[in-house]
């Protein structure tokens, strides 16, 4: 079995590019930087893919709206490739950033197979500011194949725009109801919660992160690529030192499955 | 030029936060609203395209699907009903990166790339006149300097592409006049040349038997400024019966080079001090100031600020990557009297809102994490804030050294340049006054983060490829003072047409000292260009080869091929003629206070920790992005909520190792409104515990010095400075803290008419530290009920300049000094302690004293204490608030386990200290005298003592939402 090829896009503004490509290294995945404009000009390199992982920054200075103009080029001249990507098997993920490009693109929450379609935004938290600080998700019952259920993950959020927007509340609840919202904020205890600052931008229902239909594309507004050494947990020096955090175990869940089924 | 105008707001019902934050704003500046304000983002089309490809665009990009709803107005027409609407729109020429990318969105699309622009629209409810609008508009949602407010409607247009530019080559007849005639010369061309200067070149000119052309006159101004060749702290100073030649080299740099210490790699001739970090890399820090922009566009200045120190550390060596920021404001209180507020002066609550934003909105687009930093608040602040940005960058330790080479190419990478930031090294040398604002303009500007972004991506590519032979950054004076640095020893032609413009009409002096920000300047060996161009376009950076260097010892400035200016590199460089200048220093008349006969030292805890210099700043820092790059290991707000102020920032700069950086800084002005000696030891001391808090190591430990003054013509503001210098460097001695980087900013003034308002001298501080392992470090929450809090150092009777007198609304005279030996006894003791793992929490005392120190780490980690003053190893102190207030350095407090006592006693041995109390799990901060209680405060009391006062919406305290 050799190492799952994980893509590490670049792009003019996305900053967490070193950090996702140590974890998934550490994961067990062989990683590559892939500059947007060579993948435009060379889209059959995705074919050489397990893993695509757009990280967070700020793509484009997020001008006009978060990831929209990095979203705008990927969907016109790579959408037929990207969706080729998750029909074979791929597996993708977004962080922070990542997850609003890929929501613009409409490879998240693509609630059905086929074209490309916007179906919720991410839009500016309610507090109209950007915040850091960490938060506590936990993973509900979901489509997304390299997930497990009622995980407790704990990593930084460091955004912006992280609400979550959908066209009607029908189509909130399907996304609920349906598997489709993999994380959400939680309260001290362990409840889904819109309450600031347990929820960092007021997101409904506690929406944090999304699958599609497939369950092969993950999305989320917090940073595991923050939070996947020991010593990066914000209070390591009262709780002690983990051996592995739930972020790291998140990377080396999705390097597995790639792996086996490559 | 007509454009359309798509205008782009969220859908009715949906949430309008940005809208929200514009009605609180206008609230705050005294507009009453009736019903909702709606914010809209206007967008400006070149009118080329067709109203199918415009509603095409505006619905696949401008407006988002789900939540947006969009209206186009046709070129040429006005919207109606234009009542209530309130534009804001960029002036011609500032930059507006949103811009650059409609422009490439509008190719990602197959469309047309037309010219674009942005504005913002508001839509106020109620009936206002457009006179209120504009009025209220331009205190709370727009800045002048950069941005026109439209209340009445009226079509709006794309700028035109600039006019012709003023080719012709320009003398500047000075050879024939006098002394006054001269100044009148360097006063109109805002060249901040003195009369000695001034002459100096004229002798020059007359020895060429020329006139100067206009170009290098600039030249040399921008050269010889004191943003520059910092020539006051290098000229001669009469001090004390004593001739001081070049302070900052017979002080600062002869501390550094007596120290001799071996982990400096490379001080004081770079753009930033180097120190060894391991075996393969080595770490840089530099701080710089960014005063004068940001009092004038708060915004813009600091933003900018940051984008400018993140230069100086990529352009470090033969490049470094930035790791780390760190960003410390002085501003006047933010409950300031409007009415006490200069004319010509922004009210200090706007100073800080913008400068925070403008930090944020640099720094976090750069993936840089914002660490570490300090807020202080005095009201000689108010027509001169200070932001001190800091940066660090680590880069390989065989990359240190760097040539420009003759025959290596002149690369400029990055941004373009525009007639922005023209005269910013002057500008920054001369005083402000209340008409700066109208006047300056052009010296301020708006950064691109993302250009820069894009800049240092592809710089770090060549430089691991080994393509170039040496690097700067554009900064103050632009090209000239690039180029001329790089060409020194050396010699360079420039051909100034080749230089991407933003816009036409820049004559080549403009191009020459232009400020625009975001450009690099590299020297390419000609046989790596296109290996390096093709690194560039695959970043999609701009990069522009304008010239060549050479060993002819001038250098030759062109335009389309005709000389507009040659300089001889050596007067350039070395013909600043070295000024004399007297200082003497009067020892202040102030007195100590007598205490208030009946006062409760608990309610004084509670206003101490609501001074603003204490209160806690996370209102400001959770806006800055701490985390990215993964090497937070101590992040700036500890404890299990998160909430209680690190001393310093640990990060492990390297991907996989843990090996780290503690970066701590120290400041406090106020002392120095009693005595700037006092002011510097204390920042030095201030800094080394804070790093010493945070487990690093006092004696793998560099420093940097930043100065901000007055106007250093004034001999008693000299004086100050050089008592200042003096001490600060007899302490750095003997904490063996070599100093590695500095600068200064002087000339922190401002007059309104006849009052003149000057800055408390100050010296900010930043010790920069490495330690093996960030798993060792340390810090300040306190852990667990039952362990003991031991004091170390002596308190003192040195409440001058605290902020208990601060809260009553005194000075005092009695402030306090360091005692260098027994400093760094203490300070070596305690981090031998911490490594010897006979510490639990760590927090040393500064402003607030034992008070706010122990309330801090009480607060931090959601514990109480049980503390008894009479055990408190003190001179001269009887009452408790003396105890409990004295701001007495080289202090620390310290919880150990039980079971650890005696190793940190061992550790402690030859200092003072003593056990104070316990940690208790009762939420209780409870303070006693030997038998009597003086005072109990339940934890939500200090809470909300420590986080209201700075928290500006409410957010950080779960108010309004």
């Amino acid at each position: 079995m050799s190492r799952a090829k994980a893509m590490i896009l670049r792009a003019p503004g996305i900053n967490c590019e070193r950090e996702t490509a140590h974890a998934f290294e550490l994961a067990g995945a062989e990683t590559e930087f892939v500059h947007v404009g060579r993948l435009m000009q060379e889209p059959k390199l995705i074919e050489n893919f397990a893993i695509i992982a757009v990280p967070g920054g700020f793509a484009y200075g997020d001008d006009i709206s978060a990831g929209r103009v990095l979203a705008n080029q990927m969907r016109n001249r790579l959408g037929p490739e990207l969706l080729r990507f998750v029909e074979r098997g791929g597996l993708a993920l977004g962080i922070c950033n990542g997850f609003q490009v890929l929501v613009r693109l409409g490879l998240l929450p693509r609630t059905k197979p086929g074209e490309l379609e916007e179906q919720v935004s991410l839009s500016h938290n309610l507090s109209n500011h950007y915040e850091c600080r960490w938060v506590n998700l936990r993973s509900r019952p979901n489509r997304c194949v390299f997930l497990d259920d009622d995980l407790q993950l704990r990593c930084p959020a460091a955004h912006a725009e992280g609400y979550l927007q959908s066209s009607d509340p029908a189509f909130e609840r399907l996304l609920l109801d349906e598997g489709f919202v993999t994380f959400v904020y939680v309260d001290e205890s362990g409840e889904p919660t819109t309450a600031y600052p347990a929820n960092p931008n007021g997101s409904p229902a506690g929406i944090a992160g999304l699958t599609d239909v497939s369950g092969r594309v993950l999305g989320l507004m917090p940073h595991p690529d923050r939070a996947y050494l020991p010593h990066l947990m914000p209070d390591w020096r009262r709780e002690g030192l983990e051996d592995e955090t739930e972020s790291m175990r998140l990377f080396r869940s999705m390097v597995q499955v790639a792996e086996v089924e490559g | 030029m007509d454009a359309w105008r798509v205008e782009v707001a969220p859908k009715p019902n949906l949430p309008d936060p940005a809208g929200h934050s514009a009605e609180l704003a206008l609230k705050t500046a005294g507009l009453a609203l009736e019903g909702k304000l709606r914010c809209l983002r206007g967008y400006l089309i070149g009118s080329e395209l067709s109203a199918a490809e415009v509603q095409r665009f505006a619905s696949e990009v401008l407006a988002d699907s789900v939540c947006d709803e969009f209206e186009i107005i046709p070129p040429g027409e006005v919207h109606r009903p234009p009542a209530g609407r309130i534009c804001v729109i960029p002036r011609p020429g500032v930059t507006d990166s949103v811009a650059i990318s409609l422009q490439r969105t509008l190719r990602d699309c197959e469309l047309p790339a037309v010219p674009t622009g942005t504005y913002q629209v508001f839509e106020v409810p109620g009936n206002h006149s457009p006179e209120i609008l504009r009025e209220k508009a331009e205190q709370a949602l727009a800045n002048e300097v950069i941005q026109e407010v439209l209340v009445a409607e009226t079509p709006l247009a794309l700028p035109g592409p600039g006019g012709e530019a003023d080719l012709r080559v320009l003398d500047v007849n000075l050879r024939d006049l006098d002394a006054a005639a001269l100044l009148t010369i360097s006063r109109q061309g805002g060249l901040a040349l003195n009369g000695a200067e001034m002459l100096c070149i004229q002798e020059h000119y007359r020895q060429l038997g020329r006139e100067p052309r206009q170009i290098e006159l600039e030249t040399i101004a921008q050269t010889w400024s004191e943003h520059c060749k910092h020539k006051t702290l290098t000229g001669k100073i009469r001090f004390e019966g004593k001739l001081i030649d070049n302070l900052l080299k017979n002080s600062i740099g002869r501390v550094t080079r007596e120290l001799d210490r071996e982990f400096c790699l490379s001080v004081f001739v770079d753009n930033a001090g180097v120190i060894a970090f391991d075996e393969e890399d080595a770490v840089c820090i530099k701080v710089e100031t960014h005063n004068h922009p940001s009092a004038i566009e708060p915004f813009g200045g600091a933003g900018t600020g940051v984008g400018g120190v993140i230069r100086d550390v990529l352009g470090t060596g033969l490049a470094a990557r930035p790791v780390a920021s760190s960003d410390v404001f002085c501003f006047a209180p933010i409950d300031m009297p409007q009415e006490e507020v200069p004319r010509g002066c922004l009210h200090p609550m706007q100073v800080l809102r913008g400068v925070v934003a403008g930090v944020r909105d640099y720094g976090n687009p750069m993936g840089i994490p914002t660490v570490n930093g300090a807020v202080h608040f005095d009201p000689g602040f108010v027509g001169n804030p200070l932001v001190y940005v800091g940066n660090v960058g680590i880069l390989p330790r065989d990359k240190i050294e760097k040539a420009a080479r003759p025959g290596d190419v002149i690369l400029s990478i990055g941004g373009r340049t525009g007639r922005d930031g023209i005269h910013g090294a002057t500008f920054s040398s001369l005083e402000l006054h209340s008409e700066s604002e109208m006047v300056s303009s052009g010296a301020v500007q708006i950064g691109d983060p993302i250009t820069e972004r894009k800049a240092m991506d592809a710089v770090l590519r060549a430089r691991d490829a080994n393509l170039f032979s040496s690097i700067t950054d554009c900064g103050a004076g632009g090209y000239s003072s690039a180029v001329g640095e790089m060409a020194e020893g050396l010699g360079a032609e420039v051909e100034l047409a080749e230089v991407p413009l933003k816009y036409q009409g820049l004559s080549p002096w403009e191009i020459w000292i232009s400020e625009a920000q975001e450009r690099m300047v590299l020297a390419v060996p000609p046989e790596n260009l296109a290996a390096i161009l093709q690194i560039c376009r695959e970043e999609d950076v701009e990069a522009s080869a304008i010239g060549k260097f050479n060993d002819s010892g001038k250098l030759i400035l062109r335009h389309a091929g005709i000389v507009h200016g040659e300089l001889d590199l050596e007067f350039l460089h070395e013909g600043l003629p070295r000024s004399e200048r007297q200082a003497v220093y009067k020892p202040s008349d102030l007195q100590d206070p007598d205490l208030p006969a009946e006062d409760k030292p608990g309610e004084a805890l509670l206003a101490v920790l609501s001074d603003f210099n204490v209160a806690s700043k996370e209102w400001i820092i959770r806006q800055y992005d701490h985390e990215v790059q993964a090497g937070a290991a101590g992040k700036p707000l500890v404890g299990p909520a998160a909430d209680g102020p690190a001393d310093a920032a640990v990060i492990a700069p390297k991907l996989g190792s843990k090996r780290g950086l503690v970066l701590a800084n120290g400041l406090n002005p106020r002392y120095s409104r009693i005595d700037p000696a006092a002011m510097a030891e204390c920042a030095l001391d201030e800094a080394m515990r804070n790093l010493v808090s945070a487990g690093g190591d006092p004696e793998n430990t560099a420093i940097l010095d930043n100065y901000c003054w007055g106007n250093c013509e004034d001999e008693e503001r000299l004086g100050g400075l050089v008592r200042a210098t003096l001490a600060l460097c007899d302490l750095a001695q003997t904490y063996r803290t070599p100093f590695i980087s500095g600068k200064d900013s002087l000339n922190n003034e401002f007059r309104d008419g006849d009052r003149l308002i000057s800055i408390p001298g100050c010296i900010l501080v930043s010790a920069m530290g490495v330690i093996p392992d960030v798993t060792r470090s340390m810090s300040s929450d306190l852990k667990q009920a039952g362990n003991l809090l031991y004091l170390v150092g002596i308190s003192k009777r040195e409440l001058g300049g605290s902020v208990y007198w601060k809260t009553k609304g005194e000075l005092g005279r009695s402030v306090p000094r360091v005692e260098a030996e027994y400093g760094k006894a203490v300070l070596d003791g305690v981090a031998r302690a911490i490594q010897a793992k006979a510490v639990e929490a760590c927090h040393d005392l500064s402003e607030g004293g034992l008070g706010a120190a122990l309330a801090e780490m009480c607060l931090a980690g959601r514990l109480g204490a049980e503390i008894d003053l009479a055990q408190v190893k003190a001179e001269g102190l009887e009452r408790s608030e003396e105890i409990l207030f004295s701001e007495s350095q080289c202090r620390f407090l310290i919880e150990v386990q039980a079971a650890k006592v005696a190793d940190l006693e061992a550790n402690l041995h030859e200092l003072d200290f003593a056990c104070i109390g316990q940690v208790q799990q009762a939420p209780e901060l409870h303070c006693k005298n030997a038998a009597e209680t003086v005072f109990r405060l339940p934890m939500e009391k200090i809470l909300h003592a420590f986080k209201h006062p700075l928290d500006l919406d409410g957010s950080m305290t779960g108010g309004q939402r």
